[in-house]
């Protein structure tokens, strides 16, 4: 592989990393469509999802015409498989309760929020340009999250619970977050964007306050490390692609 | 001993879409507190870019008046049309009056 193409692959390939990511957890928020607590959180989850897809949905076409090959947003989005997905594991996850849906958008909108401020700079202008806009709807998610975390957090002797089981089963997962790969080398050599390792400090600094106040402790980190912006993805993630791709699987090209 | 409270507190929201309008009353949203309240009101009122600021009130701290004092409440102004400034010739430049 040429010097030229390698970069080429891994700009494609970093793209596809956050696309995928809003793409997905946007794919599971909008389940609460229609579930959600109460009538106003309802609305505010589907907010925040239609947030994501859209930003997935620029995300999708900048990395299709990138790529050269004609494909565009929708047949990025609902003709891929699975190991062909980038997004990091956890927002293919279940929601779970409300607690649980919350406090995952709570660990990955710091995590986002720390991304489009390293991406506004990048060598690549129209992911600059993404990146600007995606931080204010990013900013207003973070802030949604974080008010109910502390207050469930800090609540009720039951919401505590929950969200303390919360706290320790989605952890793990935020060590994908962070951990090396070859593409954000190249994408961090290039200027295209930040390696996502140098994230963590300012992410930790941005989490830990608000988990204190919230009265829940995060687990110790252990060697568990998930692989999904490697294509390597959890068992829900066939379950969730089928549901999202059925209509262009079953209708090829269709269109409303 | 009092039955704690089932539903949370109703909001009454009220919209300003541009600078230099009013805001209006656009509608309610239930939260538990302030901050929620914006939070909601911001989530279900603005959501097609109808807005540049919120304000929420408590629908209990408002004064209303008492419908069944309409009589001596509007009535009165009823035939007092010389209260509205519509009796001067205003200059061109004054737009929106």
């Amino acid at each position: 592989m040429t010097a030229a193409t390698q970069t080429h692959t891994a700009h494609l390939d970093y793209l596809l990393r956050i696309a995928d990511t809003s793409l997905i957890l946007g794919q599971r928020l909008s389940e609460w469509c229609g579930h959600g607590p109460v009538i106003e959180e309802d609305i505010a989850l589907t907010n925040i999802a239609l947030d994501l897809i859209g930003q997935a949905r620029l995300l999708l076409t900048h990395a299709g015409a990138l790529e050269g090959r004609g494909r565009d947003e929708d047949q990025l989005a609902f003709l891929r498989r699975e190991p062909e997905f980038r997004n990091l594991t956890i927002v293919e996850l279940p929601n779970g309760d409300f607690g649980r849906t919350i406090l995952r958008n709570f660990l990955v909108s710091a995590w986002q929020r720390e991304l489009w401020q390293a991406l506004a700079k990048s060598s690549d202008g129209e992911l600059a340009a993404i990146a600007a806009k995606s931080l204010k709807e990013t900013r207003y998610h973070l802030q949604h999250a974080a008010d109910w975390v502390v207050r469930l957090g800090d609540g009720t002797e039951e919401s505590h619970k929950r969200m303390q089981a919360a706290l320790d089963l989605l952890w793990p997962y935020t060590a994908e977050f962070f951990s090396p790969s070859p593409t954000d080398d190249v994408a961090a050599a290039t200027s295209v964007g930040p390696a996502w390792s140098a994230l963590q400090e300012s992410w930790v600094a941005a989490v830990t306050p608000v988990l204190e106040v919230a009265t829940l402790k995060a687990p110790a980190r252990t060697p568990f490390l998930t692989r999904g912006k490697f294509g390597v993805h959890s068992e829900h993630f066939g379950h969730l692609l089928t549901e999202m791709q059925y209509l262009q699987r079953t209708y090829p090209g269709g269109t409303w | 001993m009092t039955e704690p409270a089932r539903q949370w507190p109703l909001w009454e929201v009220f919209i300003r879409s541009r600078n230099g309008l009013d805001h209006k009353h656009c509608g309610s949203v239930h939260a538990p507190d302030a901050k929620m309240a914006l939070q909601n009101a911001r989530d279900v009122y603005t959501r097609r870019m109808e807005g540049v600021s919120i304000w929420v009130v408590r629908a209990d701290q408002i004064v209303a008046s008492d419908p069944d004092a309409k009589p001596e409440m509007f009535d009165p102004a009823e035939d007092k049309i010389y209260r509205h400034p519509t009796f001067y010739t205003l200059p061109d430049e004054v737009n929106h009056m």
